[in-house]
């Protein structure tokens, strides 16, 4: 053991788990705006659209997300779409994550009662106006676990990034181990790191769940 | 005492697939009375109630509220979605299942549609919503969520969910059958009030007490037909139909001990 690889790699190591942190938090970010968007679009849309967004749930899904990264990366260029590693890798974790945040909405969004919606028609209310103070408020407590587990996937996905030469944690340890040959103590402080990061993030995520389901307790 | 509607059901019909829910019905539901449909359960009087407000749509026939058709412009061609929601907004709806929304307290499921179809500011709302509340006995329960409600005071904060819209008919949709036996009066009692004030009321239920007592009128549907309507003494008590005497029999039967 080599412990003092991290007097002087440490401030790298540290770059990389705080853009780590950021791609995390963006793709997830970006990729449940997305896959809410395509839910409620295939609850509302027409049968094109509903059609077109199920094929693309089905061909993201049933990609591994390397080959994804590496089509925009290296194949975007020949078609004019040149992005640098970080826009190409966030663009890609949300591309890569919006089919399940989709599938998680669209379940949800299906869980809601009809009666809670017919109540909203029976008023008079817009759809519009339904979607926004029903369905959306109700279907998205019961997709919490659901979107915290997901999220928590999603953590792992990011070192892939590391591929395209994002500087995040998993390409700074390499770079590290290569240069020190301390694959041990790189390695596995990096396994601590993602344990430690997945346990903040489900801990977190029980908390906002219980406080917004705490209106839904029945009493007793 | 409200502004009360009338309507007029006319040869209505009303398909699922193959399956006809409602056979040419004809009824007439005069104002400010209240009407009470009975029968078997699958005798298609909770399809008919909904057709009322169009949240089922009928295939032929008509229904006019006031002498206006609702759900199509004209026969085969269906109304706006903004017309169709003007409509709705005079025509309150009470449901079995209650259909609170549960991530609001008692006082915003009320205040809701004030605001988003009312247009009212927030303040006004939830003054408007009170009173409502108040009305159904509910005014220290409020702050309340529908989770920390009993069946009947839920099923309150949903009528007064409907009267603050102040509607000029009120459809009920089996609204006591959800509810335990001894929450059923409380419900009951608002209904009759309402009723007093010379609300038009369409009710489907399964309480003969409450038809027999309250109702002006009572229809008795079965296999999607209305088979009679009547006093509510014509009905229950002497029956010509053999379809109604034989489900008053099971009725009766399945209440005694």
């Amino acid at each position: 053991m080599d412990l003092s690889i991290f007097t002087e790699y440490g401030p790298r190591l540290l770059a990389g788990f705080r853009l780590t942190i950021i791609c995390w938090l963006l793709g997830t970010v970006f990729g449940a705006a997305l896959g809410l968007l395509i839910a409620v679009a295939q609850r509302y849309g027409g049968r094109t659209v509903r059609w077109a967004l199920q094929t693309y749930i089905e061909l993201i899904r049933g990609t591994p997300f390397l080959v994804q990264l590496f089509l925009l990366y290296y194949g975007g260029p020949m078609i004019g779409l040149r992005l640098d590693p970080m826009p190409a890798g966030l663009l890609g974790l949300t591309i890569y994550g919006s089919p399940y945040f989709a599938e998680i909405f669209r379940s949800a969004f299906r869980a809601v009662p009809l009666g809670l919606i017919e109540a909203g028609r029976a008023i008079g209310m817009t759809e519009l106006a339904i979607v926004r103070r029903i369905l959306l408020p109700v279907g998205l407590v019961s997709a919490v676990p659901a979107l915290v587990n997901f999220s928590i996937i999603l953590t792992k996905e990011t070192v892939i990034l590391s591929i395209i030469t994002v500087p995040e944690v998993m390409y700074q340890t390499q770079y590290m181990a290569t240069m020190t040959f301390t694959f041990l103590e790189g390695y596995f402080t990096l396994a601590l790191f993602f344990w430690a990061f997945v346990e903040v993030i489900s801990r977190l995520g029980r908390r906002l769940e219980r406080r917004i389901t705490r209106h839904l307790i029945e009493r007793t | 005492m409200v502004e009360a509607s009338s309507v007029e059901i006319r040869k209505v019909n009303k398909y699922y697939g193959p399956f006809q829910a409602l056979k040419d019905v004809d009824l007439t539901i005069p104002p400010g009375k209240v009407t009470c449909l009975i029968g078997p359960s699958g005798s298609g009087k909770s399809t008919l109630l909904r057709c009322i407000n169009f949240l089922e749509e009928y295939d032929s026939g008509e229904i006019r509220i006031d002498g206006q058709l609702i759900g199509y412009e004209a026969p085969g061609r269906k109304m706006s979605g903004r017309k169709l929601r003007a409509m709705r907004r005079s025509i309150g709806m009470v449901f079995q299942q209650f259909n609170l929304w549960p991530h609001m307290t008692a006082l915003g499921n009320v205040a809701e549609g004030l605001v988003r179809v009312r247009g009212l500011r927030k303040a006004e709302a939830e003054t408007r919503a009170a009173e409502a509340l108040a009305k159904v006995g509910l005014a220290d329960k409020m702050g309340n969520h529908p989770s920390r409600l009993s069946g009947g005071q839920q099923q309150r904060v949903a009528i007064a969910r409907a009267i603050a819209m102040e509607p000029r008919l009120m459809l009920f949709d089996e609204p006591t059958s959800a509810l335990d036996p001894e929450l059923v009066g409380e419900v009951l009692n608002v209904m009759k009030t309402l009723a007093a004030e010379g609300m038009t009321m369409v009710v489907v239920t399964h309480e003969m007490g409450f038809a027999a007592h309250v109702a002006d009128q009572v229809a008795f549907m079965e296999k999607g037909e209305l088979v009679g309507v009547d006093s509510p003494a014509g009905i229950l008590h002497h029956p010509e139909d053999i379809r109604i005497q034989g489900f008053l029999r099971t009725y009766h039967e399945r209440n005694s001990f």
